[in-house]
């Protein structure tokens, strides 16, 4: 479960510090880009022989957990509003903040044939329970109920809307059927230009605010050459095209 | 008012879900406690473990496996969706089964050890005055079990107000059906709503010492677990 995993990363994390390894990045990952970095981390280590050391939750989790000393060095977030509050509490290095990926937001059924591409089936309403990641804590979450209202359905679903924590946990309620349909990242089902199984509407961004996806490197990363390297390489044109194929926009 | 409605809500919901669990456990626990503390059988072992693996599990493990049970393609989910009820995942029942589950050994295993602590001596002398079944259940083993039937009951409420990782997978976040105050006070938390995070988190701390002040100084002659 990915909130145990983030909650141990910072142990975890402290483990490899105390090791010293100046090859090694600790990194927050916003829930969404999970798959994406993954990919990411491999191409890097290959690269420039540095390793990623990802941590992924929930991005109103990782400003907590930042602002109490979590070892992490680069911090990639669900949003840009986080990351320019780090920025503005002087726990980031000075203009090395940028976006490093534009999310999409997809309305997603595990089943094939029920989210027609339009989104159609929200209006419809015979769904019994609609997922959604916690809008407080995550962007995606707060975008899907920008979307919601201004489609005009915000009081029709409100009584079927169930919470995940994260993105992560907004899927996982409609992969095991748990709830029939819900707002996730496209990354999440999509691979190589096509969604990866079930049925989606990817959601127009002209219905909700921008989710702006910024990178942020850390004061604990400040001198570090892995961070630094790790920030250019996802600038670079190869781990551009990876977040591209997992249906982000650059 | 420091605490907001919803904080409230989540109160009254969790009060709810505690009471209800405990109620559904001194039932369906003294059975099982009776049976564990008396019987020879080679089951004794077996059932035993299986009372108390969620004081071993991660709440992660029951609540992953409660999310695909009791969700469409789940046993349980079938057999409910077949009974009419639908799913019970993001329901109020959902929750009530989840605690039931991980509040188990904390109701069973005081009964348990109250049971045996009775012996079979006080039962065998009522059974010569010709008490049957029931007559030696309510007026021999519950009198006698009473310190027992206290601390089960307390530790079972106590302990599912402490829920947090079950309610977290099956609940959905949901106010007035699954947002419990564990949830609530981690929703502000996440949020940065630290001022009621704190309200909330200090009224915990509150609850828990009092809750376990009280099982603590009603037990004079036995310290301990029990």
């Amino acid at each position: 479960m990915m909130i145990r995993a983030s909650r141990l990363a910072p142990l975890l994390a402290a483990f490899a510090l105390g090791s010293a390894h100046a090859d090694e990045v600790q990194v927050a990952v916003a829930a969404n880009f999970t798959a994406p970095i993954q990919a990411i981390a491999a191409d890097f280590k290959k690269d420039t022989g540095h390793t990623l050391v990802a941590a992924f939750g929930a991005t109103g989790q990782f400003y907590t957990q930042i602002k109490n000393g979590a070892p992490f060095e680069v911090f990639l977030s669900a949003d840009d509003t986080t990351p320019q509050k780090l920025e503005a509490e002087g726990e980031t290095v000075k203009g090395s903040r940028f976006t490093y990926a534009v999310g999409t937001l997809a309305l997603w059924s595990a089943k094939e044939g029920y989210v027609d591409t339009n989104g159609e089936v929200l209006k419809q309403n015979a769904f019994k329970h609609l997922s959604i990641a916690n809008p407080k804590a995550a962007p995606y979450g707060l975008a899907a109920t920008q979307v919601l209202a201004r489609e005009g359905l915000a009081d029709k679903v409100k009584d079927k809307l169930v919470e995940g924590q994260n993105i992560t946990q907004a899927y996982q309620f409609v992969s095991t059927g748990n709830a029939e349909l819900g707002f996730v990242a496209l990354s999440q089902i999509y691979k190589d230009g096509k969604l990866s199984s079930g049925s989606a509407w990817i959601v127009p961004s002209s219905l909700h605010d921008p989710i702006k996806q910024d990178a942020v490197i850390l004061n604990k990363g400040k001198d570090s050459v892995a961070a630094k390297a790790l920030v250019d390489y996802l600038k670079g044109p190869k781990a551009a095209a990876v977040i591209k194929s997992y249906g982000y926009e650059l | 008012m420091p605490l907001t409605s919803a904080d409230f809500s989540a109160i009254w919901l969790t009060v709810k879900l505690a009471s209800l669990t405990t109620v559904i456990l001194l039932l369906i626990g003294t059975p099982i406690a009776l049976w564990l503390s008396h019987t020879r059988s080679w089951w004794r072992g077996p059932i035993g473990a299986i009372v108390a693996l969620p004081l071993v599990l991660p709440p992660t493990v029951i609540g992953f496996y409660l999310l695909l049970a009791m969700g469409p393609h789940g046993y349980v989910g079938q057999f409910t969706q077949w009974l009419g009820l639908g799913t019970l995942t993001f329901s109020f029942a959902g929750l009530v089964i989840g605690s039931v589950i991980y509040s188990m050994p904390f109701v069973v295993q005081p009964l348990q050890n109250a049971f045996s602590a009775i012996g079979t001596r006080p039962l065998e002398v009522a059974a010569t005055l010709r008490a049957g079944p029931w007559d030696r259940f309510f007026t021999v083993i519950l009198p006698l079990a009473r310190p027992g039937f206290i601390t089960a009951s307390i530790l079972g409420f106590a302990h599912t107000v402490g829920e947090f990782g079950v309610v977290l997978m099956i609940g959905g976040n949901i106010p007035d059906k699954t947002r419990v105050v564990s949830v609530q006070i981690y929703d502000h938390v996440e949020a940065m709503e630290y001022a009621q995070a704190h309200w909330l988190a200090g009224a915990m701390v509150v609850f828990a010492f009092i809750v376990l002040l009280a099982l603590y100084s009603s037990r004079k002659t036995k310290p301990g677990w029990s």
